[in-house]
């Protein structure tokens, strides 16, 4: 271990792991993406420390984190919504704080949503696993050691603080709710879906059962049937959603298996699944399918608005 | 300009809003699985140049390919489009498909026993096949890559021979150890590290499937040709190979 400071973590919470953008190219060796459940948050929380949008930073799902600054630097929070709070004092979310060596930074339990983002300014500093920080426990991939924080973890970052504080003004942060339209381009296995299999599939409103986690989006509801039982094993695309024997659709996040045999329906798009890794059990969405162009412009109309949007200077 | 005359045999898919799939045909064969191959290769290549900013990752598998691409400088048109010229010819036994063939030949050895393989006895029991004839039929043939995954470095393996392929355990192990040679079906695996799994156990291989630190990384690749070789156990502890402590011994309710 390099000597260095940081991040001393002295709580980790129930699940905070180190997270970039996400690991590509490294599919053919069997690793997956990992990166952030909800990439947008997580940019927003690198865009608010004035920093590259995948600079290295921590997803902590339902909260719990505790960290001791060990030097000067700047911090955000963004996503779910935590409560924040530095030396005991009460913080906002979604704009940045200049903190100092012996701080304590604090985050609660989320009251919506499930998944935070904690930036630094310049991003942790860590070496690269197969090009990427991303932390996948399943593979033991990522991070400082392949698993989730635990207390003591020393996470290494730059000892400078930004000149200037920065906030999402409040009408313009994401809000959260406890239901969600995940548009849906059929793909894959859909011709084995029968027209009326179809229709019930998006015209029904699913459950967040309690199998949500990282891998996966386990829905109850509705039982969509298949023609086929399982195909040969191939290429699984984030956001697949994947209909099991049991007819109970699954969609696959993040730290999915790279391959797999069930039938596929369709694949919700990227801006969607930021809203549903922000669900949680007894949540209720539904699908709408939309053809790959609509697909297309709805993830530029996303990412051209977040480009837009001006972040406002505070003290 | 290239002529685009796609193969009958040559279906893009959506897969999703990033990702088109490649289905070459609908069962598993070597012959297709080398075309897997062959357009992951010319795909790979031309990521270093004509596709660089556009295609992301790939995952070829027994029967198609996966391209992830890039949706901030493309779009699945022009995937599609510049995917079907690079492969236009694939059909076509043309210089690149023939190099192609001569696949990489990887030797695993294997100790297998009862003592490293603690389904063997159940399979003699299924099989009517003495454990040195389900051995010998095992380590006989040359088994092909067909795809990477489940976990990092597990490499699907096929063909299994008929005779011994037997079908995935009712109730899964929690504990499969790291290096397990194991059956399902038609397919055989290295187990490259412990992990709760199925698949029919019949030896262990001392040989690091997957190692960060290594390079490479693995030692097989999808297309490769594997070739499992029967050691003792003394020739396995001396590779580095340790025996677990405890192989969930199958305790089969007939036995």
């Amino acid at each position: 271990m390099p000597l260095s400071i940081g991040f001393l973590v002295k709580q980790p919470g129930m699940l905070s792991l180190i997270q970039d953008a996400g690991r590509f190219g490294a599919f053919n060796i069997g690793l997956t993406n990992g990166g952030p459940i909800d990439l947008g948050a997580f940019r927003w929380a690198n865009r608010l420390c004035a920093n590259e949008l995948n600079a290295t930073a921590i997803e902590i799902s339902v909260g719990g984190l505790a960290l001791t600054a060990q030097l000067d630097s700047t911090i955000a929070v963004t996503g779910a919504n935590m409560p924040l709070s530095i030396n005991g004092q009460v913080k906002e979310l979604w704009r940045s704080y200049q903190v100092k060596a012996g701080d304590l930074i604090e985050l609660g339990f989320a009251t919506q949503g499930v998944r935070s983002y904690l930036a630094v300014a310049h991003g942790f500093m860590l070496p690269e696993s197969f090009g990427s920080n991303a932390t996948v426990c399943r593979e033991g991939v990522g991070g400082l050691t392949g698993e989730k924080l635990k207390v003591g973890d020393i996470l290494p970052c730059a000892n400078q603080s930004r000149t200037q504080n920065l906030t999402l003004l409040d009408r313009l942060r994401p809000k959260f709710s406890d239901e969600a339209v995940l548009h849906t381009v059929p793909s894959y296995q859909q011709q084995h879906f029968s027209s009326h299999q179809q229709r019930l599939f998006f015209s029904s409103e699913y459950t967040v059962s309690k199998s949500f986690d990282r891998m996966g989006y386990r829905l109850e509801g509705q039982k969509i049937s298949c023609d086929i039982d399982g195909i040969l094993s191939e290429g699984i695309c984030h956001g697949a959603v994947q209909i099991p024997a049991d007819g109970q659709p699954i969609v696959l996040m993040n730290d999915r298996q790279t391959i797999g045999g069930y039938p596929k329906i369709g694949a919700v798009s990227s801006v969607d699944t930021d809203k549903l890794g922000q669900l949680s059990q007894g949540c209720k969405v539904r699908f709408e399918p939309i053809s790959m162009e609509q697909a297309h412009n709805l993830f530029h109309l996303n990412l051209s608005r977040f480009n837009r949007t001006a972040l406002t200077l505070c003290d | 300009m290239l002529k685009e005359t796609p193969s009958a045999n040559l279906n893009i898919h959506i897969a999703g809003e990033n990702a088109l799939i490649i289905y070459f045909v609908e069962q598993a064969s070597s012959e297709v699985s080398a075309k897997v191959q062959q357009a992951e290769l010319l795909i790979r290549h031309a990521m270093k140049d004509d596709l660089s900013t556009d295609v992301i990752d790939l995952i070829p598998s027994y029967a198609s390919l996966m391209v992830m691409f890039n949706l901030t400088t493309t779009d699945h048109h022009q995937v599609r489009n510049k995917l079907r010229t690079l492969l236009h010819n694939l059909e076509d036994k043309s210089p690149i498909a023939s190099n192609t063939e001569q696949a990489v030949l990887v030797e695993l050895p294997v100790y297998y026993s009862i003592e490293s393989g603690p389904d063997l006895a159940v399979i003699s029991k299924r099989t009517n096949l003495s454990v040195e004839q389900i051995i010998d039929i095992h380590q006989a043939q040359e088994y092909r890559v067909y795809a990477i995954g489940f976990a990092p470095g597990f490499a699907y393996l096929g063909d299994v021979d008929e005779r011994i392929a037997l079908p995935r355990l009712n109730t899964p192990r929690m504990k499969v150890p790291k290096g397990a040679v194991a059956i399902a079906d038609k397919q055989t695996a290295v187990y490259p590290d412990v992990s709760p799994g199925g698949w029919n156990i019949i030896g262990l291989c001392p040989i690091d499937m997957f190692n960060a630190t290594a390079t490479p990384i693995m030692p097989v690749n999808v297309g490769d040709k594997v070739k499992f070789k029967v050691i003792t156990k003394a020739e396995f502890l001396a590779l580095g190979g340790e025996l677990p402590e405890n192989l969930g011994v199958n305790t089969c309710p007939s036995q």
